[in-house]
């Protein structure tokens, strides 16, 4: 140990003392390369910098690339300046001192283009790597994972050993497989690191493998020497035209003429209003045009068409091979198998993240259409303009967010304020409306639709059309990242917290409390409930002010993540009612499971056409419809005579 | 008297709770026949089985000569087959003529295009008038019969039932709210309907069933309780116990 | 039977007569063939809302006098349009395309030409092929049965599936606004053959018209559009005559009781359900060309609402209701929206109409369905009672 301690001093002294004029006379052996740098012409000089292991060459790297050098013009020795004013102060390159203080026109700076400058940051790389700042280690490792480049192999893992950040370490390591998995010169090596990527997710093992297993069409006259994935079979791989095109691209046939080719080289020939002998009125027929063609070409004018028997025996001469642009067999089958092992684990993690998906749209859902339930199932009354509560919801947030700046402050007075704002409205559109139309279901639809219309115009005329922003605090910004395929944002947690807690809550109002049993009562039998003492007026307006201050508060949520515009209740009316209808009416623990259906029936489909939301909306209808074929009263449907059919 | 309508071992139940349970029934035709019971004795659920707006769980419903099964059958056709219902609830159709009810009713082909180029014929005309007598509401037939009073469309009920030559009408409470007058001529329409064809009468009211003057049948609790004359089944303790619930 | 029939009915005569008189009135006063006191674009005006009209005689049918409050004849409305303007818009762009592909050297030949048709038609989506659901886009007669079969068919699936699971009422309704939901967003994708939300456009050139000047060819649809719904008129008023009348409207007030009378109460809906349908695919293909533009916006639920409302203004349960409701709210809310109506100025501030329009609308409609449960039509049927 005391041995090692000691030669380590003495590598450390070595340079410093004996040899004090190295890096300048090494600097002078590429004078005309350092001065006049290109991209081209500098690896080997930094090459020859790296591999002489002088102490002083980070720093000159690093004063090179800021442009800091500077060349004395009498002799072309280089110096760090450090200007002031007119005059430029000489700094040795060696022992760090001043040297002189010369008139800036004396020496020259070097200025490397920034090709060069990049060149020279990852030479730097290697020593920064060690270097005792952590920023700069970690800035280091970074530049490293973005251009995972092979030369930095060898310096990453030197720079391991003396690692003592434990994060860094890992991400050390981790880079440093993914390194000798592609670079590496040992195969078992390689190999090795491959199986090491096949336990990770990351987007970056993801992408060292498919980099590895990176494929090229060739083709090839009888067996290849490649290393091959596969043979194309031609009419099931690839179709004969596409095959050809290759063939002629690798082995220089004539190419195929397609047919605008025809057409142009007789457009081209059209003489005395005839091509080839053959009248141009009647060229509108394919093979009239082919015949006209193969006359210009035995005439020469063009050149031949590649007949079907030509095709045919090319096709039959050559093989279209899909070969590995890596040659080592043994290294792309390690790497096939790792891929095989990370697509089942990131199936399985992608699962999970669109369970999570598909839990907080059914959040969205059932608080959108959780007050709707509640006056459908009570009341019986379907109410068009629930959308517009959510909306009004939404706006009070958005106006409270107006006078109280702080984002969780005007959260906490908007919420409470939602409720009641649309609570009133509810009650007061029960009073004026909707209490004169009971027993005629479908007209309520018609006069709440007629207040959905009015509601959302007025709005139009109070806040303008553009969408008006309700941005949440700063703590509810970002996501959950499990992963890199697994993560949730908090805004959406959020909603899930407030769904569970709405569901709590409205579970203990109805199983618990005194209004909640006057809401059964009424809900069961109207006219026993009557009889025994409630007043099912008085219960009916507040089961209303109930579901619609629901609603303003689904408003406030929605409109956190999605933009606050007066047509906003629109879009969830439809869903809403349709989470209703499936889930059975009058029941709470029904729309959860309607809204779990439709949330998860939705992001299913999203997942099986990821580009296409409004086919996955397409499709839920339709399920739905069909659904209903099969349990017309809903996932949870109330029985026997209390179903009242 | 041949076997019109059988059930035997049906049973309902909702949510746990049996409406009927292991019923056995049988009607022939003619016939005239009363069911009393007590509340939920099972009397309506037992007429929605054989008009099969409710599917039993058990059990089979046998029909006509051929002992047709009538379940899983829609109640339109089981109304097709000849069985006829008058509810509780008087229910005509309000906003049309009393004539346009039982125009309704008539026995004719029940398809939409049938029913589109249908014509008025005079057969069809003297059929109403005749049952419009016979429930005496001539001179209401233009009427609406909305605007009836409510024996009057109790009356019409049955006459549409009539009017659908049912061979098995199955009547609920007709005389419910009916003034003695009118029970005494709704007493005759049944009698004569029951001469042709079998008739089953739901009822509470024991003084008309005794002057319907049949055989009657007991439900309690989804079952057969007593079967036989109005005096054997009123002196049956075990009917005494229930009606007057010990 | 015939005679009969309007003897029975002499509101259908009394509806004839009035439009008659109308359209004559219109003749006479139109620009192309009379006095020019209406312009060709209030001509289209009221083709289309005799359109609208025969489409809300439909919803009444199967609303006031069937019971079932669908909200989606206005897709069916919308199918219709699509239906013919798939053949306005081929035989125009096939037009085009052979007047432009004319001036090269050598005539193109077919597979050129449709892929140039293609092209011009589907390179707003970036395609440049036909999808199948075009095969006959080039037929007018095929495309014309398709006007009646595709809005049939689709309503004899739907009616089938949702009156077998007997879904009534409420449900009923939610159920045809989904199934109109779903259509729309259907065709607001791209890859749906039918040009996603640009719609299909330039429908009013009509081909193989050319020539004609546009205040000609208004003329001809708003004869057209009169001529289908005096037609549309007397075919539900026979339907609703009689003993069919009868069933139909007993199945609105007591459909239990009507299957106990032994109807096949599912097939009478289905009936009425699909007839209803294809009548509003026939009135839409009179209305697009008038309009000149159909897109995905058209046929979404809120349309089918507005029908309803038109209708419930009028009056349900009457046919000329419908019509009375439609023409009256239709212009009414052209009038306005298009700025016809004199702003309000309150001092402290204006009301202008465009802006406020709907708000007022909606609030009258919760009025009329509060107050005025019959609508406008109630008044003719207490004229009807003054004079009896």
């Amino acid at each position: 140990m005391i041995r090692i301690l000691t030669m380590a001093l003495a590598l450390l002294c070595l340079p410093l003392t004996v040899q004090a004029q190295e890096l300048q006379s090494l600097l002078q052996s590429h004078q005309k390369t350092i001065a006049k740098p290109s991209r081209k012409s500098v690896g080997p000089v930094l090459e020859a910098l790296v591999t002489s292991g002088l102490p002083t060459v980070p720093v000159f790297l690093e004063y090179w690339q800021n442009k800091d050098v500077y060349s004395r013009e009498d002799d072309g020795l280089f110096f760090y300046g450090k200007a002031a004013g007119d005059t430029l102060e000489l700094i040795d390159v060696d022992t760090g001192e001043t040297v002189a203080t010369v008139d800036k026109k004396a020496a020259k700076q070097i200025k490397p283009n920034g090709g060069v400058r990049k060149e020279i940051g990852s030479a730097l790389v290697q020593f920064q790597l060690s270097d005792p700042d952590i920023a700069r280690r970690t800035d280091a490792v970074n530049a490293i994972a973005r251009d995972m480049s092979g030369q930095m192999l060898t310096p990453l893992l030197g720079s391991i050993d003396n690692e003592n950040d434990p994060t860094l370490l890992a991400r050390k390591k981790q880079l440093a497989n993914y390194l000798s998995a592609k670079f590496s010169d040992d195969p078992a090596h390689r190999v090795a690191a491959i199986q090491d990527i096949a336990g990770d997710l990351s987007v970056e093992g993801r992408a060292i493998l498919s980099q590895i297993l990176e494929t090229e069409l060739v083709v090839t006259k009888g067996a290849s020497d490649r290393n091959l994935l596969e043979t194309l079979e031609i009419g099931e791989d690839i179709s004969a035209p596409e095959a050809y095109a290759l063939i002629v691209e690798q082995h220089k046939l004539s190419p195929m003429v397609s047919e605008n080719e025809i057409r142009l080289a007789l457009e081209a020939n059209v003489e005395g209003g005839k091509v080839g002998g053959i009248p141009v009125q009647q060229l509108n027929d394919l093979s009239k045009r082919e015949n006209a063609y193969d006359v210009l070409a035995s005439a020469g004018a063009v050149a031949p068409r590649v007949t079907e028997a030509m095709l045919t025996d090319a096709l039959e001469t050559y093989q279209i091979h899909r070969a590995f642009v890596e040659d080592d067999p043994v290294v792309t089958l390690a790497a096939l198998e790792a891929q095989a092992s990370v697509q089942t684990r990131v199936g399985v993690n992608q699962f999970f993240d669109l369970s999570l998906d598909a839990i907080s749209l059914a959040s969205i859902y059932f608080l959108a259409a959780v007050g709707l339930a509640i006056t459908f199932g009570v009341m019986g009354v379907i109410n068009m303009a629930h959308g517009e509560f959510i909306m009004m919801g939404a706006y009070t947030g958005y106006v409270v967010q107006q006078f109280v700046p702080n984002y969780t402050a005007s959260l906490i007075v908007a919420l409470p304020l939602a409720f009641i704002v649309t609570f009133a409205a509810g009650v007061a559109m029960e009073r004026l409306v909707i209490r004169w139309l009971y027993n005629r279901p479908l007209e309520t639809l018609l006069a709440t639709f007629g207040i959905s219309i009015a509601l959302q115009q007025l709005a139009k005329n109070i806040f303008g059309t553009q969408a008006r922003p309700l941005t949440s605090p700063g703590w509810l910004d970002g996501a959950w990242i499990i992963n890199d395929v697994v993560q949730i944002s908090y805004i959406r947690i959020a909603i899930f917290v407030l769904a569970l807690m709405f569901l709590g809550l409205l579970l203990f109002i109805l199983k618990r409390t005194r209004l909640g049993l006057e809401v059964r009562a009424v809900t069961q039998n109207p006219r026993m409930a009557a009889s025994m003492g409630i007043n099912p007026d008085k219960i009916k307006m507040m089961t209303f002010g109930l579901g619609s201050g629901i609603a303003g508060i689904a408003g406030v949520a929605i409109g956190l993540f999605a933009k606050v515009t007066s047509e906003m209740g629109s879009d969830y009316i439809v869903q809403s009612f349709m989470t209703v209808v499936v889930g059975g009416v009058g029941n709470v623990w029904g729309t959860l499971a309607g809204a779990a259906m439709i949330g998860t029936f939705q992001k299913g489909v999203e997942w099986l056409n990821p580009s296409n939301t409004l086919a996955a909306q397409t499709y839920m209808i339709l399920f739905i419809i069909l659904f209903i074929q099969f349990r017309p009263k809903g996932i949870i449907a109330l029985k026997g005579r209390a179903a009242g059919d | 008297m041949s076997t019109l309508l059988e059930l035997s071992g049906v049973s309902v139940s909702f949510d746990g709770f049996k409406a009927i349970n292991n019923l056995a029934f049988q009607i022939g035709e003619p016939e005239m026949r009363a069911i009393i019971g007590p509340n939920g004795a099972g009397k309506t659920t037992f007429m929605d089985i054989i008009t099969g707006k409710t599917k039993p769980d058990e059990g089979r419903v046998l029909w006509g000569e051929k002992s047709i099964n009538l379940i899983g059958k829609s109640e339109s056709q089981i109304a097709r087959e000849g069985i006829g219902r008058k509810f509780q609830k008087p229910t005509v159709f309000e906003d049309q003529t009393v004539r346009e009810n039982l125009a309704m009713a008539l026995k004719n082909p029940r398809g939409p295009f049938e029913v589109l180029f249908y014509r008025k014929s005079a057969d069809g005309a003297l059929r109403i008038e005749a049952l419009a007598a016979e429930i005496n509401l001539t001179e209401q037939l233009l009427r609406k019969a909305g605007e009836l009073s409510h024996g009057q469309k109790q009356w019409l009920e049955i006459g549409m039932l009539l009017a659908q030559d049912p061979r098995l009408l199955l009547v609920d409470e007709p005389a419910a709210g009916m003034t003695p007058a009118e029970r005494e001529k709704t007493t005759e329409i049944l009698v004569e309907a029951a001469k042709t064809r079998a008739v089953v009468v739901v009822e509470h009211d024991m003084e008309f069933v005794r002057r319907l003057n049949c055989k009657v049948t007991v439900l309690h609790e989804g079952s057969v309780l007593a079967e036989g004359s109005i005096d054997h089944v009123t002196q049956n303790p075990e009917v005494i116990d229930v009606y007057l619930g010990r | 039977m015939r005679k009969s029939f309007f003897a029975d009915n002499p509101s259908v005569l009394w509806f004839l007569a009035c439009l008659g008189l109308f359209t004559l009135g219109v003749t006479v006063l139109a620009e192309a063939t009379g006095a020019g006191l209406i312009s060709t674009s209030f001509v289209k005006t009221l083709g289309k809302v005799l359109c609208l009209c025969l489409v809300a005689v439909a919803m009444d049918v199967v609303w006031g006098y069937c019971g079932i409050l669908s909200l989606g004849h206005f897709a069916f409305f919308g199918i219709g349009g699509y239906a013919v303007g798939m053949w306005l818009m081929y035989a125009r762009t096939e037009a085009i395309v052979i007047q432009s592909l004319a001036e090269r050297t050598i005539p193109p030949t077919a597979t050129e030409l449709n892929d140039a048709i293609a092209t011009q038609i589907f390179g707003v989506v970036g395609a440049s092929e036909f999808p199948l659901i075009w095969a006959f886009s080039h037929s007018l007669i095929l495309q014309l049965m398709m006007v009646v079969l595709v809005p049939g068919l689709l309503a004899l699936i739907f009616g089938w599936l949702a009156f077998r699971s007997r879904v009534t009422g409420v449900y009923l309704s939610i159920l045809t606004q989904a199934m109109t939901l779903a259509l729309a967003l259907y065709l607001f994708q791209n890859d749906s053959g039918l040009r996603g939300n640009n719609g299909l456009s330039g429908l009013q050139n009509i081909p193989g018209f050319e020539a004609v000047p546009q205040s000609v060819i208004s003329m001809g649809f708003f004869w057209a559009s009169a001529l289908a719904l005096g037609l549309g008129y007397v075919l539900f008023a026979r339907v609703l005559t009689g003993k069919m009348g009868s069933v139909i409207r007993a199945i609105r007030d007591d459909e239990a009781r009507v299957r106990f009378l032994g109807y096949h109460v599912e097939s009478y809906k289905l009936f009425v359900f699909t007839l209803t349908a294809i009548v509003a695919g026939i009135a839409g293909a009179l209305y697009y060309p008038q309009a000149g533009i159909i897109n995905p916006a058209e046929i979404a639920p809120i349309a089918s609402i507005y029908l309803a409302v038109w209708v419930a203004i009028g009056g349900r349960g009457r046919l000329y209701g419908a019509v009375i409701g439609t023409a009256f709210v239709s212009l009414l809310s052209s009038w306005f929206t298009g700025g016809g109506a004199p702003n309000i100025n309150l001092g402290f501030y204006t009301i202008q109409w465009t802006e406020w329009w709907l708000v007022l609308l909606g609030t009258s409609f919760v009025a009329v369905t509060l107050f005025f449960p019959g609508g406008i039509g109630m008044i003719f049927d207490k004229l009807k009672k003054g004079t009896s």
